[in-house]
C-alpha cells in the first residue's frame, strides 16, 4: 500500500467543515487534545506502517518555496 | 590509587571474605586465563559458565559478599533458562514469585492488560521475581557446588582493581587489599564492574547516551496483603502517591512499589521515611501495616559503550550498557551477554577459535543493547512525556485506551525483557517454511522431552535432528558435536518444523540456533560451524 496523496475524501467541505466544527469553543489545550486522539484513532485505520510514516514525512512540508 | 579498601555499601550476605591468596606472595606476578573483575549478578554467571567449562576463573570484587537494596527483580525466561544450564535455576524457581500477567491502570480503571506467555510446554516461567540478593546468592551457591566438583572459580572478596593496562598478550592490574596492593597478569580481563566500571573509565572508554529527567522512588514494602501476583501498574493513579506508580509482588512477603517523583524534587526530603510512609499510606490506605524494607530515588539512563571488546579487556552488562529499569532488560541482558561471552573465551583458551569470534560477541551483543535501549527509551518517553505535545499524545493513548481496544497496545508501561535473534548477523535460513521463532540467531524455545525439556540435551555445539537422522558425534575443526534425536510432539513440531516435514539443526552452546537446513548435510554443517567458530 501507497500513501495516496490524490484526492479521496467522497465529501471535502463537509469534513472540513465537521473537523473545524469539533474545535468550536475548546481551549487550545483541549483543541490539541482532540487533534492527538483523532491522529490516533485515523492512524489505527490505515494501519499499515509504511503509509503512516510517508503521512509524517509528508505532513513535514519541505520548505521548497 | 592505593586508597584503603572501605565498602561503599552494607552487605546482605558475605560470601566471599578477604582471605590472602598466593598470589599475594608470588616473586613474581602470577598470570591467570582469565580474570573477572564484579562479582556481581553478571561476573558471577559468567565465572560460573567459565569454571563448568573447565576453565580456571580469578573474580575479584571489592566487597566480601551480595549488597543490600534488592534492585533488579524481575528475572525472565532465558536468563532462567541459562541459570538452569549453570545448576542454579531450580531454586531460584522454587524461592521466587512466577508471574506472566500484567494489568495498566489509569487513575481506577484498568485499560490494559498482557499476559507474557500465554502457551504451555516451557520450564521456565515468563518471569520469576526474586531479589538480586538472592540471584546472586544462588549463583554463588552454584559456584561452590561446582568448585566441589573440580571447578577452579576463585572468588576473591576485597579485591579490587586500581589500575588496568593492557598489550596484545593480556591485560596488568594492579589490585587493592585490606593487606597492600598486588600485581597479576590476565589472558583476558571481563569487566563486570556495573554501570560507573571504573576499568572503562581506567582505559579512557565512553559511555555515552541520553539521561532522562524524572526521579522515581523504589519502596520495598515487607506486608501481609492478598494483590495477586501480577505486575500492577497505575498512570496517573486515584491514590495520588506519583505521576505513575507499580506494584509487584517478591518472595517473603516483600512488595516492590515504585513512584514517580518528577524532576525537580528534594531529594533529602523525599528520603525522609515519613515522606516516604505517606506516599506508601496513600496508596495501600491507612488500615494496612507495613515495615520499610529498602528504599531508594533513581534516575533513568540509557547508554552504552560504542565497543564491548577492547583488545584484551571486554565489557559485559551494565559495565558496557545501561538501560531505564521499566522492561526488565538490565540484569537479564547482562546474564545473555555472559551466556554469549563465555562459550566463545573457552575456546579461545583452548586454541579452537581466533580472538576474532570476539568481533561477532562485540556485533551480538550491541545489536542486543540498542534493542533494549530502544524498548526501554520508548517506555520512557510514555512515562515522562519530554514535552507537551509528547504529553499530549500520552494523555490521547490513555483516554482512547479506556474505552477503545485499538489504543491498548499503544499503551507503554515497558516492554519486558526476551532474548535478542541476531538477524543480519546469522546463517541464511535454510529452512524457510520452518517456524520463525526458530531461525538462525534465535535462542532456541524449550519444550516437554520425555521427562524433562529440550534445552536440557542441547550442550556445547548440538546437532538437533527432529524428524531427521544426524550422526551420534561429528567433529570439525577439533570441536565435537554431538548429534540428538528427538521424538516429534506437537510442541516440537510447532517450534521446530512449522510446514517442515523435518528439520536438522545446529544449535551454538548458548542455545542459540547458528543453521537449519530440512535434512543433514555433513559439508554444510561443517562450513556454518566453522563460520560459528570464526573460521
Amino acid at each position: 500500500m501507497t500513501l495516496n496523496l490524490d484526492p479521496n475524501l467522497t465529501d471535502a467541505d463537509g469534513f472540513y467543515a465537521a473537523l473545524i466544527a469539533a474545535h468550536e469553543g475548546l481551549s487550545p489545550e483541549d483543541s490539541a487534545a482532540l487533534n492527538a486522539r483523532l491522529i490516533l484513532i485515523l492512524a489505527n485505520q490505515i494501519g499499515d506502517t509504511t503509509v503512516l510514516r510517508a503521512a509524517i514525512e509528508t505532513a513535514k512540508l519541505p520548505e521548497n518555496d | 590509587m592505593n586508597a584503603p579498601i572501605r565498602d561503599r555499601y552494607p552487605l546482605a550476605f558475605t560470601l566471599y571474605p578477604y582471605a590472602r591468596s598466593a598470589d599475594q606472595d608470588a616473586a613474581q606476578p602470577v598470570r591467570h586465563p582469565v580474570v573477572v573483575a564484579g562479582g556481581g549478578a553478571i561476573g558471577l554467571a559468567l565465572a560460573l559458565d567459565l569454571g563448568l567449562k573447565g576453565q580456571p576463573v580469578v573474580v575479584l570484587d571489592d566487597h566480601e559478599g551480595v549488597g543490600q537494596g534488592s534492585r533488579a527483580i524481575c528475572f525472565a525466561k532465558r536468563t532462567l533458562e541459562i541459570c538452569h544450564r549453570l545448576g542454579a535455576g531450580a531454586v531460584m524457581l522454587d524461592k521466587g514469585i512466577v508471574w506472566s500477567k500484567g494489568r495498566v491502570f489509569r487513575d481506577r480503571d484498568e485499560i490494559y492488560n498482557f499476559d507474557l506467555l500465554p502457551e504451555d510446554g516451557h520450564r521456565c516461567p515468563a518471569f520469576i521475581n526474586l531479589s538480586q540478593i538472592h540471584f546472586e546468592k544462588f549463583l554463588h551457591a552454584a559456584i561452590t557446588r561446582a568448585n566441589e566438583n573440580g571447578a577452579q572459580i576463585d572468588i576473591r572478596g576485597k579485591n579490587r582493581v586500581d589500575a588496568v593496562t593492557q598489550d596484545g598478550t593480556g591485560a596488568r592490574l594492579e589490585v587493592m587489599t585490606p593487606e597492600g596492593p598486588y600485581v597479576l597478569y590476565a589472558d583476558w580481563l571481563v569487566a563486570c564492574d556495573g554501570a560507573r566500571s571504573p576499568i572503562r573509565d581506567m582505559l579512557g572508554l565512553g559511555f555515552e547516551g541520553r539521561v532522562f529527567e524524572d526521579n522515581f522512588l523504589i519502596a520495598d514494602v515487607k506486608m501481609t496483603a492478598d494483590f495477586p501476583t501480577e505486575r500492577w501498574f497505575w498512570f496517573e493513579p486515584w491514590f495520588k502517591s506519583g505521576d505513575s506508580a507499580l506494584l509487584h509482588k517478591q518472595p517473603d512477603d516483600i512488595w516492590r512499589i515504585d513512584f514517580q517523583l518528577g524532576w525537580d524534587i528534594d531529594r533529602a526530603a523525599e528520603m525522609k521515611e515519613e515522606n516516604i510512609r505517606a506516599r506508601v499510606d496513600q496508596m495501600l490506605g491507612p488500615e494496612v501495616d507495613y515495615t520499610l524494607d529498602w528504599c531508594s530515588i533513581y534516575t533513568f539512563q540509557c547508554r552504552r559503550m560504542e565497543r564491548f571488546a577492547h583488545g584484551r579487556v571486554i565489557f559485559a552488562g551494565d559495565s558496557a550498557h545501561q538501560v531505564s529499569p521499566f522492561g526488565a532488560r538490565g540484569a537479564n541482558s547482562g546474564v545473555q551477554d555472559a551466556e554469549n561471552l563465555a562459550w566463545r573465551l573457552d575456546l579461545i583458551l583452548r586454541g579452537l577459535a581466533p580472538d576474532t569470534i570476539l568481533d561477532d560477541y562485540n556485533a551480538e551483543r550491541v545489536m542486543a543493547a540498542d534493542e533494549n535501549i530502544l524498548n526501554s527509551t520508548r517506555a520512557t518517553d510514555f512515562l515522562t512525556p519530554k514535552s507537551d505535545v509528547s504529553r499530549t499524545f500520552r494523555n490521547a493513548v490513555l483516554d482512547l485506551a479506556e474505552t477503545y481496544p485499538f489504543a491498548r497496545p499503544i499503551v507503554n508501561s515497558g516492554r519486558l525483557s526476551v532474548p535478542s535473534v541476531y538477524d543480519g548477523l546469522s546463517a541464511q535460513d535454510g529452512l524457510p517454511n520452518g517456524p520463525a521463532r526458530s531461525r538462525p540467531g534465535a535462542p532456541c524455545p524449550d519444550a516437554p522431552l520425555g521427562n524433562g525439556f529440550l534445552l536440557d540435551d542441547l550442550q556445547g555445539f548440538t546437532l538437533l535432528g527432529v524428524n531427521a537422522d544426524v550422526p551420534s558425534t561429528v567433529e570439525v575443526s577439533g570441536i565435537s558435536m554431538q548429534g540428538v534425536q528427538i521424538a516429534v510432539s506437537q510442541h516440537i513440531a510447532d517450534r521446530y518444523l512449522g510446514a517442515a516435514q523435518q528439520a536438522v539443526y545446529l544449535i551454538r552452546p548458548d542455545q542459540h540456533v547458528v543453521a537449519r537446513w530440512p535434512s543433514y548435510d555433513a559439508d554444510a554443517v561443517a562450513e556454518a560451524l566453522r563460520k560459528a567458530i570464526g573460521q
